[in-house]
């Protein structure tokens, strides 16, 4: 089980959250005119890579948050978490 | 009978406490403080079992978790355990216990015939018999591999015992209390860390239990007793026996099993069975030892053939001889040890030493004591069936490949020590890479993944003295990193016998003309022969050897087995056994009850149950319950002895002529606030939102991105930036998360708040052509008329002094309303409705009849919004807008989409008017065609129409909109029926919608 840092609560195991996919996944703009491909690739197409991948988690059983975590998708790493609003640098 | 193997005095058992006990029928005697096998041993019991494959009697092997044979079958206070190892299981008074794996009986076993057919039984021997002919799988190989194998056997029975679940927090977590597990959590308690100390067996201690060496000024034992009573007083230290970390997991949560019970006659009552521990520690210090290797001869199964560590367990934990005339076979030191423990109790062993001249302290006292030893000897084969009577030994030539004469001489029982496998479980279940030590010919922990170091022997390392150094040292270190305490404890001095080089030697030839079986995997029944077919056969993987042969996959996990499998591999391959690789270490590490990792999670409690403010209303009125997801909702009302169908047909003609009234306190309910509420409303809805006047509720659909219908619901409008939003009862948490979601990530800039109010409010829908009237006695303040109160209005009102929310909304198809209080009035309010409804025929209506109501209405709910279908196909697309853009629109693009033949809702009506469909069939143009019989649709829900009197469904069906008036096939093989049908429109009451408005 994990052990995640949830920015506004403190560290929580893995079983206060529910997990969210890819973090970097930017929805198009509302009106605004898109091709099938961009949003086949918005709904549809993730890339499943291994190693570090930013993802969403929600942590759903304490401040009702969705945060970032940056994990490494084999080893299960955490090397940091972000807040919904934070940017990742 | 008496205990003919306990010797006079010593050992750690409580002489004064005996107990009676039953093996396979039998009663015996044995003491407090013995297990299942030291009081069998005690009794000269050392046939127990048959082996897995070829039921070859089976006696004891080791003395602990190690033990691959002894597993029994338990019976324990009318309950029954299999795959309990008799080394583990502490006697109590009372105690039952069965052999597995023989049948008709341990003494004359059928199977066993496989030992003389076992030339039928090789590596692969399941994967190449059972897969032909098919069909003998069932008629034959099945019923007898079942009947003849297997460690045990399961109850069918409700487990009456109750199992705990337990979230610790830790700063060091200590696997394992012997020398080094004592020294760490020591030092790091001195810290003031937060210190869980581990133990698997009853006693603390250890190998210094049986170890012949001082601490500081006293023994070994008796300094380990010292520490723990120490241990035991500090507040910020748990130590806990009986209790086996079994896994190692991510980010540093390791699983340990405590039997709280298992040693009792019974469980104590408010006590659990077991309790499993779920440990988050910063530190994890491994001291989990190491088990004795055993060296390959044959017949090395035979029973009374034992490590001769369990030999010397047996004598100076448990005062037992596992024999008088003990052979003792070693390639080390450690035979000696258990040697000179037999001749200090006046037994006579007879040493084979392997190696040629060695020289050590131990050896010099054994010579002193005046044992025989026989140096560059080895056992070439145990002689006897059902228990050692003598042994083929030999003696071998410096290259360990020309045996000598054979002699034959006579003994009880071969203790055999081929040296030390350090238990490396947990540390490669962390992710620790391993490396292999070539002078102790072991693997042992390499780079540590997480944070987790493994000291003493687990480490390879044999030393006291250095053990106790390098765990003071490493608790004190990783403690002062977390308390920032740094109190200096002093080493205490060590006083132990130095060892001298293990021979390297780990498998003795078979002698010309002779084919023992030499086993590798004891408990599997894995021969060297059957490693050498699978190699021949082009096996090479070490993991793809272990599953042909099955080479440590039994419950053992191949503890004893493991390394000489990998020395035979790499002696085959030519390889060194580094290059060879071990198989993965998964957890857990031993046997776990299922009971224990359930925990209290069984039946009711195995999910919330959750019940509205009027449930026990519902209770006292004959209610028949249902789950509709953890809720309990009313089915119907039963009245005198009518069955589902008449009281559900009942209730639904009532809302239909009278009025009714149903418990949707269930449905998901969120408050909306804030001034961009309504942006978000039109951006989730996929209708217009931004124009809904205050007071005014409207239906709503939402989507998935992927075009897919989500949920749908009524949101009204109870002021200016205040809205109340319904969802159904299985979407509510989905719904609550989606909103966050674009409220939190996609659209930060919405200044709203969305928060669940499902339990804050009670829910009561009144329907039917009288609920107005009731509507005005319940609010008499109120004007509820049809101007008053339109349809789709809101209004709040005072119920005998209770304030409600009133909204016109109605899912019937019925004139009706919706009234809500806060929960703790829910019950006053459902009486007074009952109350006051009484002179209009007012009845409760369970989920059925709102079914029935709604499907005849052809209003879509969860069986349509199944996750599959689109607006369009639930015939909502005059709810979506053209002109805004909202959460999926533009999937409603995809070509699938908007096909001309895309599947649609429409109502379906048996022929004859009379047999109702079952939901789930299929709908085909022809029920004679070959099958696969191609599906245009499928029913999603039935009901008995009340309006019509006969049976109506609802479908989703390929070109749906020019089906309407169609002659179809409902076909449903599952209830083995084919119904002629009519297809007709979904909106099968009033299809103009008047009743609700007016
Ligand atoms: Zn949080």
């Amino acid at each position: 089980m994990l052990y995640i840092n949830c920015p506004h609560c403190g560290m929580r195991s893995q079983n206060e959250f529910s997990y969210g996919g890819d973090a970097s996944v930017k929805r198009p703009e509302l009106n605004k005119e898109v091709s099938d491909q961009e949003w086949d690739n918005f709904v549809y197409n993730r890339k499943s890579l291994r190693g570090k991948h930013l993802e969403l988690w929600q942590h759903i059983s304490g401040c009702r948050q969705w945060i970032k975590v940056e994990r490494d998708t084999a080893t299960h790493e955490i090397f940091r978490t972000f807040k919904a609003d934070e940017e990742v640098a | 009978m008496t205990q003919a193997f306990r010797i006079e005095n010593g050992g750690l058992i409580n002489r004064d406490k005996k107990l009676s006990f039953k093996f396979n029928g039998k009663t015996y005697l044995g003491y407090e403080g013995d297990t299942l096998a030291s009081a069998l041993l005690a009794n000269g019991v050392h046939l127990v079992g048959r082996s897995f494959k070829y039921h070859r009697p089976r006696g004891f092997f080791g003395a602990g978790v190690d033990e691959p044979y002894a597993v029994v079958q338990l019976f324990r206070n009318g309950e029954t355990e299999p795959n309990i190892k008799a080394t583990e299981q502490e006697l109590f008074e009372g105690l039952e216990a069965k052999s597995v794996n023989c049948w008709p009986s341990v003494n004359f076993d059928i199977g066993a015939i496989n030992n003389f057919l076992k030339i039928f039984l090789p590596a692969g021997f399941y994967y190449k018999t059972f897969m032909w002919p098919k069909s003998f799988w069932y008629r034959i190989y099945e019923p007898f591999i079942r009947k003849a194998a297997g460690l045990g056997v399961a109850s069918t029975k409700h487990d009456k015992e109750r199992y705990e679940h337990k979230y610790e927090y830790c700063d060091l977590l200590i696997a394992g209390s012997g020398p080094s597990g004592l020294a760490g959590a020591y030092a790091a308690a001195k810290n003031g860390a937060k210190v869980i100390l581990a133990e698997d067996k009853p006693r603390f201690g250890g190998s210094l239990l049986t170890s012949d060496v001082n601490i500081g000024n006293q023994s070994g034992k008796d300094w380990a007793e010292g520490i723990i009573a120490e241990l035991k007083t500090m507040p910020n230290v748990v130590v806990k026996n009986r209790s086996q970390i079994f896994g190692y997991y991510d980010h540093n949560m390791l699983v340990m099993s405590e039997k709280v019970s298992d040693h009792l006659p019974s469980t104590k009552k408010y006590h659990p069975n077991k309790r499993l521990w779920y440990i988050r520690a910063k530190e994890v210090l491994i001291s989990s030892g190491s088990i004795e290797r055993p060296i390959v001869f044959g017949n090395n199964d035979t029973p009374g053939v034992m490590l001769s560590s369990a030999a010397k367990e047996y004598l100076k934990v448990y005062g037992v001889l596992v024999g008088r005339k003990p052979l003792v076979f070693t390639n080390n030191d450690s035979g000696y040890e258990t040697a000179v423990e037999f001749k200090k109790h006046g037994v006579d062993p007879v040493v084979l030493d392997s190696r040629k001249n060695p020289e050590s302290e131990i050896i010099d006292e054994a010579k002193n004591l005046g044992i025989n030893i026989k140096n560059s000897y080895v056992v070439v084969a145990a002689q006897g069936y059902k228990k050692v009577k003598s042994a083929d030994i030999a003696s071998i030539s410096e290259d360990k490949k020309q045996l000598g004469k054979i002699e034959n001489i006579q003994c009880d029982c071969i203790c055999v020590s081929g040296f030390w496998t350090p238990t490396i479980h947990l540390a490669s279940q962390s992710g620790n890479k391993t490396k292999f030590k070539e002078d102790i010919d072991a693997f042992v922990p390499g780079q540590s993944k997480q944070n987790e170091i493994t000291l003493g022997a687990a480490n390879g390392v044999f030393s006291l003295e250095e053990t106790l150094k390098t765990s003071f040292t490493a608790g004190s270190e990783l403690s002062k990193k977390i308390t920032e305490n740094d109190n200096k404890i002093a080493i205490p001095n060590v006083v132990e016998k130095k060892s001298s080089q293990h021979d390297k030697f780990w498998c003795v030839p078979l002698p010309k003309g002779k084919n023992y079986k030499r086993f590798l995997d004891f408990q599997n029944d894995v021969a060297v022969s059957d490693v050498e077919i699978a190699l021949r056969e082009g096996y090479r993987s070490i993991e793809h050897v272990k599953r042909y042969t099955t080479l440590g996959m039994a419950t053992d996990q191949g503890k004893t087995s493991n390394l000489n499998g990998l020395q035979l591999v790499s002696e085959i391959e030519n390889k060194v056994v580094p290059a060879v690789g071990h198989t993965t270490f998964r957890p857990p590490y031993t046997p776990v009850s299922i009971g224990a990792i359930v925990g209290r999670e069984v039946g009711k409690h195995s999910k919330p149950t959750r019940k509205s403010p009027m449930h026990s209303w519902h209770e006292k009125n004959n209610a028949v319950f249902v789950d509709a997801g953890v809720w309990l909702r009313p089915r119907y009302y039963k009245r005198g002895n009518e069955n589902l169908f008449e009281g559900s047909k009942r209730e639904a003609k009532n809302v239909r002529t009278n009025v009714g009234v149903c418990d949707v306190t269930t449905l998901g309910k969120i408050d909306i606030k804030g001034p961009d509420a309504a942006e978000l409303l039109n951006r989730v809805y996929t209708n217009a939102w931004l124009k809904l006047p205050v007071g005014k509720a409207r239906y709503g659909v939402m989507l998935r991105e992927d075009g897919i219908v989500m949920d749908d619901g009524t949101t009204t409008r109870i002021s200016e930036n205040h809205y109340h939003m319904t969802t159904t009862t299985a979407q509510a948490a989905n719904v609550l998360s989606h909103l966050e979601y674009y409220l939190q990530l996609v659209w930060p800039e919405l200044n709203v708040n969305v928060v669940s109010t499902t339990e804050q409010w009670a829910g009561a829908a009144i329907a039917g052509p009288k609920s107005r009237d009731l509507l005005q006695k319940l609010f008499p303040n109120s004007d509820v008329s049809n101007e008053g109160l339109p349809f789709m209005g809101y209004m709040e009102g005072d119920l005998f002094g209770a304030k409600a929310r009133i909204y016109r909304i109605s899912f019937s198809g019925e004139l009706a309303y919706e009234v809500n209080v806060e929960s703790d009035y829910g019950n006053f309010m459902w009486e007074k409705i009952i109350e006051v409804g009484e002179e209009f025929n007012i009845q409760p209506y369970g989920t059925e009849a709102l079914s029935t109501l709604r499907i005849e209405m052809g209003h879509v709910a969860g069986s349509e919004l199944d996750g599959r279908t689109i607006p369009f196909d639930n015939a909502l697309e005059g709810l979506v807008s053209k002109k805004k853009d909202f959460i999926g629109k533009r999937s409603l693009q995809r070509s699938a989409f908007i096909a001309e033949d895309r599947q649609r809702i429409v109502g379906v009506v048996p022929l004859d008017k009379q047999t109702s469909i079952p939901e789930g069939s299929h709908l085909v143009k022809d029920d004679k065609a070959p099958l696969p019989n191609p599906k245009l649709g499928h029913i999603s829900a039935s009901c008995w129409s009340v309006e019509y009197d006969n049976p109506f469904s609802l479908a989703i069906l390929k070109d749906g909109k020019n089906m309407i008036g169609q002659k179809l096939f409902a076909m449903s093989p599952l209830k083995n029926k084919v119904i002629p049908v009519e297809i007709v429109s979904s909106h099968y009451v009033d299809p103009k919608g008047e009743r609700v408005r007016s």
